[in-house]
């Protein structure tokens, strides 16, 4: 039961402070579960959030209910996903009942530009401690300029990318193994 | 009946939005203006209030368009709607990772995922980056170049290379930092 809450208070946190979309979430959640808490490793987090591209839904839920299933089953991940959606349902809720003319509030935008150039150095760390990990091998470093290149500059689908990087892979563990075995025999 | 009518709209957004929370936004212009449900500016009020407000976007403008259409439950279920997809998907994808964790050829798809993770996330941050410390895109008559956010992006960044410490620090001094200079 404690692990629930916990679950659910941690994403409510996050679902508070995510503003703009789901990859402000990244910074927050590797604070939360990898570094602060140890439930989770940076590549578990990579994998869900990979995944959680490439299927439907919003990233931020799919991620969300991924982390809390693997912490506590079906109940983990209701509580992890009641958590983000939470704020969303309490402040809208708010904001339409009594807001008309939100957009036009000049405080807010001015606060939201900032959040966004904050946004971008955490981001810049992440990428880089990211980067640092994956270009270890040389298959690592082609999939992320691929990866990369894909997205910004080719307007590629994550769900593509996800699959097409899952088949590398597979074809580079295929490849790997079979070397291992012939130099076995000779 | 509105209510099963809002969530069944919902799932079936959540169902087909693949690729986050602004893949979810023609789904929704088809649903909501081309129906007539709502009007063009209502429209655009709901497409600005949930980006610039805290939590998904996605979430939020299930939650907006409910509340608009049913008040109070609507938003619950609309929400209810768009994230029922997930959670089943999800769980199920969860489980045979779980189920398949020491298969060889899972360890390897995903050993392919990661480094293509962390190119799409390199993607995202230089996204994110355009449209905030140099304007890539947005009011390009205005310059491409504000000399504040730069000088703001500088300082965070040393001060995080230097501190680290929590994201949320970060975010909020970022907000101060809009409101009083930006």
């Amino acid at each position: 039961m404690k692990n629930l809450i916990q679950l659910f208070t941690i994403f409510f946190r996050i679902g508070l402070f995510s503003i703009g979309g789901g990859y402000v979430m990244l910074p927050m959640l590797k604070e939360e579960v990898v570094n602060k808490r140890k439930w989770l490793t940076d590549e578990e987090i990579l994998d869900f959030y990979a995944i959680g591209q490439a299927t439907p839904g919003i990233i931020a839920v799919n991620t969300a209910t991924f982390v809390g299933y693997s912490q506590k089953g079906i109940a983990g991940s209701l509580s992890a996903t009641a958590g983000i959606v939470a704020p969303s349902i309490i402040i809208i809720t708010l904001i339409s009942a009594f807001f008309t003319e939100f957009r036009e509030v000049l405080i807010i935008q001015k606060a939201f530009a900032g959040i966004r150039v904050a946004v971008s150095v955490l981001l810049l760390f992440i990428v880089a401690g990211l980067i640092k990990k994956g270009a270890k091998y040389k298959t690592g470093v082609v999939i992320i300029l691929a990866a990369f290149a894909g997205i910004t500059f080719f307007k590629v689908s994550p769900v593509l990318i996800v699959a097409a990087s899952a088949a590398a892979g597979i074809a580079s563990g295929a490849l790997r193994r079979k070397i291992i075995r012939q130099e076995k025999k000779l | 009946m509105i209510h099963f009518e809002l969530f069944i709209m919902f799932f079936k957004i959540g169902l087909f939005a693949i690729g986050g929370g602004l893949a979810t936004l023609p789904l929704l212009k088809e649903a909501l203006l081309d129906s007539g449900r709502m009007s063009h500016g209502e429209f655009i009020d709901m497409v600005a209030i949930s980006q610039a407000t805290p939590g998904p976007i996605g979430i939020n403008m299930a939650t907006y368009a409910g509340f608009k259409a049913a008040g109070v439950t609507g938003g619950l279920i609309a929400t209810a709607g768009i994230v029922t997809p997930s959670l089943i998907i999800i769980i199920l994808i969860a489980r045979f990772m779980q189920d398949y964790a020491d298969n060889s050829i899972v360890k390897d798809a995903l050993a392919g995922i990661r480094p293509a993770a962390a190119g799409m996330i390199a993607a995202a941050g230089l996204y994110i980056f355009g449209n905030s410390v140099v304007m890539f895109d947005l009011f390009p008559s205005a310059g491409w170049f504000s000399l504040k956010t730069a000088a703001l992006f500088v300082l965070l960044g040393i001060f995080y290379l230097f501190k680290k410490g929590n994201p949320v620090f970060y975010l909020l001094a970022g907000a101060a930092a809009g409101i009083i200079f930006l």
